[in-house]
């Protein structure tokens, strides 16, 4: 039985907030401890090398796995007790693309937006004005299989936004794109968070996607190797940029995965 | 979540679904031709050479297509069962599973309604070939049309469940054909869809005994009664049966804390660590 929505949270709340979460592939700890919040109407970025934990602690997040040891909570709800009424506030982008290729684009988003109950009306509306940002209002009608990548993650932006969620989760949603539309998509996501106070959780391994008044989650081998605003964690390790921190926080540890 | 949010997303489910059948032809015209073959050659084949005696539900003589048209509408919706199956591996494969899987509805809930919207694919199947069947001579009571249809939705539902818990179980897109010929064959002949349980059993004792513990024997004879305006209710009572079983194996499947997804992918720490 799936409780009712707790009352009296303030706006200054976080809208995510990870306790002591651990998690095991078999013998194989993924994740030891991990512990963070993250706050509305900022981008909290989670960098780690491949196979940090990142993707594991998504998957938590989203209970696409349940999270047997510690504690989730999505705006004071935690989808262990709550089951899946505690995912009403989250939006998502996957790392891998989820959209249906044979669906045009308008037809994906309103079968996102049925899913989460909103009025087709009121869902064409948003669907319009999400495109609309994204400069993608003129592909409506498109086939998704006709887009191209950048375009592809674009819609998916729009999907994840299209209910106004409180906290939107973003794995690393830029892998593979030029530049141009990577520079575009992150500071869209930024003017979200800011603007409709959205907490943003975005896993990354760009450095160039993380604004120094960011908050910063450094996750390596399954552990948070450091938290704290971005310029406040690259003062702390004495290093002079985020890429000279990063090194220094991991150890040289598969520093490979890691761009600029 | 309210009750006109699960409508909302029952009925996005199930036009996603239409939306995807409508736009893959080539799946409609194999649903409709496998049966046809089997209508069409096979049945004017053993028309000549085998009769049938009179069985319930039938009063008098019929022909051998009239006959195995109820086997051949269940074996339409086996097919659309395992097709669902093989769109919620592909799903899954592709990602847009995640995307179902992460909204704010239990997913009991969106399980039944991927299930539902199966069951109204191969309706609209199984009512095509039933028209194409008429203009070959094969007439069934008029009523029998409408009153079939409680039953097929039943029998949809058992073979979409069953498609859904294999579903639950295939890791990859690739394995799915040996599954699909493991599954929809042996189902099919060891059945009382080609020939009746008495005729299996003057021919092997112990095939009759497969024939009969085999749960697609059920659906068919459900179909074959309901078309004549009767219940055969050991048939309703299996199928009831088997598809609360597949419907409670698959829940528990897709279910994030308990089922097959999870232990597959990890969990707490192991008692020695």
């Amino acid at each position: 039985m799936q409780k009712e929505a707790p009352t009296g949270r303030s706006a200054h709340d976080p809208v995510l907030t990870v306790k002591d979460v651990s998690y095991y592939y078999g013998p194989k700890q993924a994740l030891h401890d991990v512990s963070f919040e993250v706050y509305p109407g900022k981008v909290t970025a989670l960098l780690g090398p491949n196979g940090a934990g990142k993707t594991t602690l998504f998957s938590l997040i989203t209970r696409l796995f349940d999270a047997p040891t510690g504690r989730i909570e999505i705006c004071g709800k935690s989808p262990s007790e709550w089951g899946a009424k505690a995912l009403g506030p989250l939006g998502v982008v996957f790392q891998q693309p989820t959209l249906d290729l044979d669906l045009t684009v308008k037809q994906n988003l309103r079968y996102f937006a049925a899913l989460r109950g909103l009025p087709r009306k009121e869902a064409d509306e948003r669907m319009d004005a999400a495109l609309d940002a994204l400069d993608m209002k003129e592909r409506i009608g498109e086939r998704v299989r006709a887009l191209n990548g950048g375009h592809r993650r674009r819609v998916e932006i729009a999907r994840s936004i299209l209910h106004s969620p409180k906290l939107l989760l973003l794995d690393e949603p830029t892998v593979g794109l030029d530049v141009p539309t990577r520079t575009a998509i992150v500071r869209h996501i930024h003017e979200l968070a800011r603007k409709d106070k959205i907490g943003v959780l975005w896993a990354t391994h760009l450095f160039d996607e993380i604004e120094p008044g960011d908050d910063l989650l450094v996750l390596n081998r399954g552990r948070i190797v450091a938290r704290g605003e971005t310029k406040d964690v690259v003062a702390e390790t004495g290093a002079k940029d985020l890429g000279g921190a990063f090194q220094l926080l991991i150890g040289g540890d598969t520093g490979e995965d890691i761009a600029a | 979540m309210n009750l006109m949010h699960l409508t909302r997303a029952f009925n996005g489910i199930v036009w996603r679904e239409l939306l995807r059948f409508l736009q893959q032809r080539e799946r409609f015209f194999a649903a409709l031709v496998r049966p046809l073959i089997w209508l069409i050659i096979f049945a004017a084949g053993f028309r000549a050479a085998l009769g049938i005696a009179i069985i319930p539900p039938y009063q008098t003589y019929i022909t051998y297509d009239v006959y195995i048209t109820p086997g051949l509408l269940a074996m339409i919706q086996l097919f659309n069962g395992m097709q669902s199956s093989l769109s919620m591996v592909y799903d899954r494969e592709m990602g847009s599973m995640r995307v179902l899987l992460t909204t704010p509805l239990p997913r009991w809930f969106l399980l039944m309604a991927r299930l539902f919207a199966g069951v109204i694919v191969s309706l609209f199947q199984v009512y095509t070939f039933l028209l194409v069947a008429y203009f070959f001579g094969v007439e069934l009571p008029p009523l029998g049309y409408l009153t079939a249809i409680p039953a097929l939705i039943l029998t949809g539902m058992l073979f979409g469940a069953l498609g859904m818990l294999l579903s639950s179980t295939i890791k990859q897109l690739e394995n799915f054909a040996g599954i699909m010929n493991f599954v929809i064959f042996p189902m099919f002949f060891a059945s009382s869809a080609l020939y009746p349980l008495w005729k299996m059993k003057e021919g092997s004792l112990w095939l009759y005994y497969i024939c009969l513990y085999n749960p697609f024997t059920w659906a068919v004879e459900l179909i074959r009664f309901a078309f004549y305006l009767e219940v055969n209710w050991t048939a309703l009572a299996v199928v009831v049966g088997c598809l609360a079983v597949f419907l409670g194996l698959s829940f528990w499947a897709y279910d994030p804390s308990f089922g097959i997804q999870q232990r597959k992918v990890g969990g707490p720490a192991p008692a020695a660590a």
